[in-house]
């Protein structure tokens, strides 16, 4: 309970450091909004982001519809409203994988070395030998686009470049003092490498992990584009976009209002990972 | 040196057969009937019999593998089973060279622009220039293709009309001819990279002014203009190393680019082998791309260890 608080404390004394940056503050403050946006969700949305109003097709922003409607007279803010639930779903359960089999293998190779270490690395360096969104564009195109499938990819595109992070992390850790006494105290591998270690990684993996938040919205919204992310009608914001394509001209509320939803969020994450990024290197 | 580079191109090649055999088993795996594809779906058993046997689809996976290395390795790709009639090597061939157009112009747009933003930041660190230059590189560089590509194209070529909205060009036009065309393509793909590069050349532009030789330097009383040149001299190199590995993100953004401004580039050839499953086309151009990423990264390794004196191998 007691450390339960004092952690609690530490987070707080963290978020005042980040908050010190008016970057971290600005991508902060932009990320909480979309998150209660996405809680919330049905509360806000004045419709069904999927009821078909035909009356009201492709009307232009308004009292009644403050982001217009789309082709089939569907809220297009009731749309993004319910979209940042998809594109938060996805980055974070994709980050999360991500991180959890990156930092695994990271602290298996890091931490055993040897044949091990020269095999696997070999094999993540052969997956991040192919461009990102090309192999997940792979992948999805062949098993079939899916929600699940979006977050699988995403999640394996990225566990290679985790893992080199935890790798090299744990192998300037792997040297000090407390890990030979583990060692003499006769503790077995997996206790050394998951209690020992990985508490000692949790700054440059956590810097990493929300790099990797900013990239994997990025990359959902842009499979969502292609066609290749969450199918319709279930309303995605990189879908929503590839939907008003063909009507940027004369419908542009269409793209723009979800346009903006994807660049509010994306550029927050990353200034909240700069100032994390400053935060580790001492600099805030 | 020559050491150095022969057992990266190794490396590579090994590298590249792994990668072969691995877009080989996804393309097995994909759902779907080649021969129905190409009779479509009211083709007797007979018909599709007779093609499987005359594209050799009922032999075992292995031979077929060998069949299609065998060729790749002697530029024979086969044909397209969207495109009939159409060789998958002399579609490549056309729309790589204008992908490599767009990424040519991109990269001589997006470095020296990159390079001086990059300098002028540094060199004022903390500056208002400074922080505007750092925090919309910051925005740029995490800003999805086709968003940004979207705002260019209604502010520039819908509200403003300045600039062509999209990209169709003719199969074989000059591409210089067309080169308004180009314009939105080229900024948008740049756009990443752009600020991406700027960043890198800010922090190193800052880390060797706050070295030991350009302070030295400072007290001895050289010229402020000579102090600058020194810092720069050293805050490039690492520079051209980041520009040469990041080239190869070019291949991803231009899926995007060439697909929002329908531009008849390899990225858009590899979506839509994707979506029509053309299994031929998919396994020939996958292959191609990440040759050519790789061969970017081999490139970035050497011009490092050309730059830096200090690293031998």
């Amino acid at each position: 309970m007691e450390s339960l608080l004092r952690r609690a404390r530490n987070a707080v004394q963290v978020l005042k450091r980040l908050s010190n940056s008016k970057l971290g503050l600005i991508g902060m403050s932009i990320i909480f909004v979309w998150v209660v946006v996405a809680l919330l969700g049905p509360i806000i949305a004045p419709y069904s982001p999927t009821s078909y109003h035909p009356q009201d097709r492709f009307e232009g922003p308004s009292l009644k519809y403050p982001f217009g409607t789309d082709r089939y007279g569907r809220d297009m803010f009731s749309r993004v409203i319910m979209g940042s639930r998809s594109v938060l779903l996805l980055a974070s359960s994709a980050t999360l994988m991500a991180l959890i089999l990156g930092s695994s293998i990271g602290l298996i190779t890091g931490y055993l070395g040897g044949i091990v270490d020269e095999v696997v690395m070999r094999f993540m360096d052969i997956l991040m030998s192919f461009p990102a969104l090309l192999f997940a564009m792979l992948i999805l195109g062949i098993f079939g686009p899916s929600t699940f499938g979006v977050i699988v990819v995403i999640g394996l595109v990225y566990t290679p470049r985790i893992a080199r992070v935890a790798r090299s992390a744990v192998l300037e850790v792997k040297e000090k003092e407390f890990i030979e006494a583990a060692k003499v105290r006769g503790e077995s591998n997996l206790y050394i490498m998951f209690v020992e270690l990985l508490p000692n990684i949790w700054g440059p993996l956590g810097v990493e992990a929300s790099v990797r938040f900013g990239y994997a919205i990025f990359l959902s919204a842009s499979l969502g584009f292609l066609g290749l992310g969450v199918q319709p009608p279930t309303p995605d914001w990189g879908l929503l976009m590839k939907e008003a394509q063909s009507y940027m001209s004369w419908a542009p509320w269409m793209s723009i209002f979800p346009a903006l939803a994807i660049a509010s969020l994306v550029v927050a994450v990353n200034f909240l990972a700069d100032a994390i990024r400053k935060y580790e290197a001492g600099e805030l | 040196m020559t050491k150095f580079i022969s057992k990266r191109l190794v490396n590579m090649v090994i590298t590249l057969f792994v990668a072969s055999i691995i877009i080989f088993t996804l393309t097995e795996i994909m759902p779907g009937d080649v021969a129905q594809m190409i009779l479509g779906q009211y083709a007797t058993e007979e018909s599709l019999e007779a093609v499987r046997q005359q594209l050799g689809l009922n032999q075992s996976p292995l031979v077929r593998y060998t069949d299609w290395i065998w060729g790749v390795m002697h530029g024979n790709l086969g044909e397209s089973l969207s495109m009939q009639g159409v060789s998958v090597a002399s579609l490549l061939l056309r729309r790589g060279r204008n992908s490599l157009f767009l990424a040519g112009a991109a990269t001589v747009f997006l470095v020296p622009l990159s390079l001086f933003l990059g300098v002028v930041a540094g060199l004022k660190e903390g500056s208002w220039w400074d922080h505007l230059i750092s925090t919309s590189s910051l925005i740029a560089l995490s800003l999805p293709s086709f968003i940004s590509g979207t705002f260019l194209m209604m502010i520039f070529a819908i509200w403003l009309g300045v600039v062509p909205a999209m990209s169709s060009i003719a199969p074989g036009a000059n591409l210089f001819n067309v080169f308004p065309k180009l314009i939105l393509p080229i900024v948008t793909v740049s756009l990443v990279l752009l600020g991406y590069v700027a960043r890198m050349v800010r922090a190193s532009v800052i880390d060797a002014s706050h070295s030991d030789y350009a302070r030295t330097a400072t007290l001895k009383g050289l010229p402020k203009i000579k102090v600058v040149w020194h810092i720069l001299r050293n805050a490039l190199m690492p520079t051209v190393t980041v520009i040469a590995m990041n080239l190869g993100w070019l291949i991803g953004g231009l899926v995007i680019v060439e697909t929002l401004f329908a531009y008849p580039g390899l990225g858009r050839l590899v979506y839509t082998a994707i979506q029509r499953q053309d299994i031929p086309l998919i396994q020939a151009s996958v292959l191609l791309t990440s040759a050519v990423y790789l061969l970017l990264n081999l490139a970035s390794d050497v011009i490092y260890t050309f730059l830096d004196p200090r690293i031998k191998y």
